[in-house]
């Protein structure tokens, strides 16, 4: 008996049922969507970021004169530069090692604890709605339920006005922190893949559960940190929905994020936009958000435990 | 001995109980506040439990503002929600499958081109992709926040489900085309079907994401029959839509009931989605 040979058939037929075809033609939706969504508009914004263009009239080449304004006269660039180093370099830390002390103590043998651990999570899983981001503004409003609950142990907060220039950040600081279910699960999961037998092992040698925690536990969680580290980092550089609805960037700047800066540069509330200044924010933004994940994986070889 | 581990265990629930309650206390007393009577809301807001229980709140606020009644934002994020998520489910399929499965030559820069997708994300992309839709006219329709993701544009589903086709047994694709399947076969009768669990995951996360994108709305929404919940509950909270608290609060807890009820329900598959592709949340 003869096997029919598949490759009899000739022509499109044939071309389109090789595999180096099929892989152009299931990649197909990428390819285009990368081109016509992403790589165009960053080529364009590119191209913007070297012009004056207010989105009315045509574009006026500028040369480098936006980056140069950036750079050297605009002192709400580094004003909201510095906000946003401050709320990711403060809440970032702050988020990761909640997850972790959480992960900690939910890495516990019970039958509920798949309720904690969704009790913990679910505000990550609805964090950046505009109903929270509602929420927030009402629980620190100076008659809202914070300053409700807390007035009577702590007086100061009576009518205490979380919205000033000092604590408004804190707010934010707040929100963010309180959404840290998504690295405590990665913890938890990490947690469940180190071997029993290490634990056993060390016991043997005599170590106290401090010991085992600092010498066993730490260390191998230490690429699941640095995991979470660079991916919160960067979402707390691109912060937006949240400080946009609850603060815009009020007062005076101190909660100004980098992109409410960006936004408001395109669409501002008065005045003509600023779209080729806004595209160089953007562009610098990249690189920003670039230089700050390779430093992070620089610091990896210094930290991080690999065997 | 056994009494004072007990001790320990019962100590130890009590805590992480104290510990959950101040979790989703902010939760509890938006969706709690929503019964009270309006002006209550504020008077009473040390306390969690309405003194008195109306549901006057929700009969004021769906009228919603404008003309329109939150039924008409509900039904846009539905709209909007459910296209896109179909769309990137679909696209990011096709485009894992050829990525783990198929040789040809420019797999290699295209994996890198996915994966470069996830350092892009929407904040940096906004002005960029605005003067882009602009040049096609697409300010002010629903294109922008639905034709893009048919296109597989969100890396991280592709390599969620790039995973998960590698969990497959490259022997099924072997066994197949032996049988005479062609490559195209192999994607929709075997590929598509066992990878439902990651879809499934896919899913949850891509429609929670966009009923709660703001951003898009907020750049390309300007009719007020367009408005999708996130845009419409934020413009409803300004006083001068004629909201009050009570309303406000009313339309804020129905507006997060999705996502909690799709939570709640397919919670394994969430936390596992996560713990093996470290998903943001």
């Amino acid at each position: 008996m003869t096997v029919a040979p598949r490759a009899k058939k000739k022509g499109f037929a044939a071309w389109i049922g090789k595999e180096s075809t099929a892989g152009y033609v299931f990649s197909l939706p990428f390819i285009f969507g990368f081109l016509m969504f992403m790589a165009i508009p960053m080529g364009l914004s590119l191209y913007y970021s070297f012009c004056k263009y207010d989105i009315q009239s045509a574009p006026t080449w500028i040369g480098l004169d936006n980056y140069i304004k950036i750079f050297t006269n605009d002192s709400t660039f580094t004003k909201a530069l510095t906000v946003t180093c401050y709320y990711a370099l403060i809440g970032t830390p702050l988020k990761v090692i909640f997850a972790l002390i959480v992960a900690l103590i939910l890495n516990h043998e019970s039958k509920a604890v798949p309720i904690y651990r969704a009790t913990y999570y679910l505000p990550s899983i609805i964090g950046g709605s505009v109903a929270v981001a509602i929420l927030w503004r009402r629980l620190f409003e100076s008659n809202g339920t914070i300053n409700a609950i807390f007035g009577g142990i702590l007086p100061f907060l009576d009518g205490y006005n979380w919205f000033s220039e000092g604590p408004a950040i804190w707010v934010l600081i707040i929100l963010t922190v309180w959404q840290f279910g998504s690295s405590m699960l990665i913890f938890l999961s990490a947690l469940k893949q180190i071997p029993r037998e290490l634990y056993e092992a060390s016991r043997v040698d005599g170590a106290t559960g401090h010991q085992q925690f600092w010498h066993v536990t730490l260390p191998l969680l230490t690429p699941t940190i640095f995991f979470n580290l660079v991916q919160q980092t960067i979402n707390s550089f691109l912060a937006f929905t949240q400080c946009k609805l609850i603060t815009n960037g009020d007062p005076r700047k101190s909660t100004l994020f980098y992109t409410v800066y960006q936004y408001n540069k395109a669409f501002p509330a008065v005045g003509k936009s600023q779209m080729g200044y806004a595209s160089a924010l953007a562009w610098i933004m990249l690189v920003i958000i670039t230089v700050v994940t390779a430093i992070l994986f620089w610091s990896r070889s210094k930290w991080v435990y690999e065997d | 001995m056994v009494g004072k581990s007990r001790w320990k265990e019962v100590i130890y629930h009590v805590l992480v109980t104290i510990g959950a309650i101040i979790m989703i206390y902010p939760l509890l007393w938006m969706v709690l506040s929503s019964f009270k009577p309006t002006d209550q809301v504020l008077p009473t807001a040390s306390s969690l439990i309405p003194s008195t229980w109306t549901l006057d709140n929700y009969v004021q606020g769906w009228k919603g503002f404008m003309g329109y009644t939150f039924g008409t934002f509900f039904a846009n994020s539905f709209f909007i929600a459910l296209t896109s998520t179909f769309g990137t489910l679909m696209s990011s399929a096709f485009v894992a499958y050829a990525l783990k499965r198929l040789r040809f030559k420019l797999r290699g820069v295209l994996f890198i081109l996915v994966l470069s997708t996830m350092m892009l994300p929407a904040q940096i992309l906004m002005i960029p992709q605005f003067m882009w839709y602009r040049h096609l006219n697409w300010v002010g329709t629903y294109y922008p926040m639905i034709l893009p993701y048919f296109f597989a544009i969100q890396g991280f589903f592709v390599y969620l489900i790039m995973n998960f086709i590698g969990g497959i047994p490259a022997s099924l694709d072997e066994a197949a085309k032996i049988d005479g399947c062609s490559y195209y076969g192999i994607f929709f009768r075997i590929i598509l079907p066992l990878i439902v669990p990651a879809l499934v995951t896919s899913a949850i996360f891509s429609f929670i994401w966009r009923w709660d994108d703001y951003l898009s709305a907020l750049l390309y929404v300007n009719r007020a029959s367009m408005r999708p919940v996130s845009l419409a509950l934020q413009l409803f909270n300004d006083p001068s839509s004629g909201s009050d608290i009570g309303s406000t609060l009313a339309m804020s807890t129905l507006s997060i009931v999705p996502a909690t009820v799709i939570f709640l329900i397919f919670q394994k598959s969430l936390v596992e989605g996560i713990a093996s592709t470290g998903i943001k949340g």
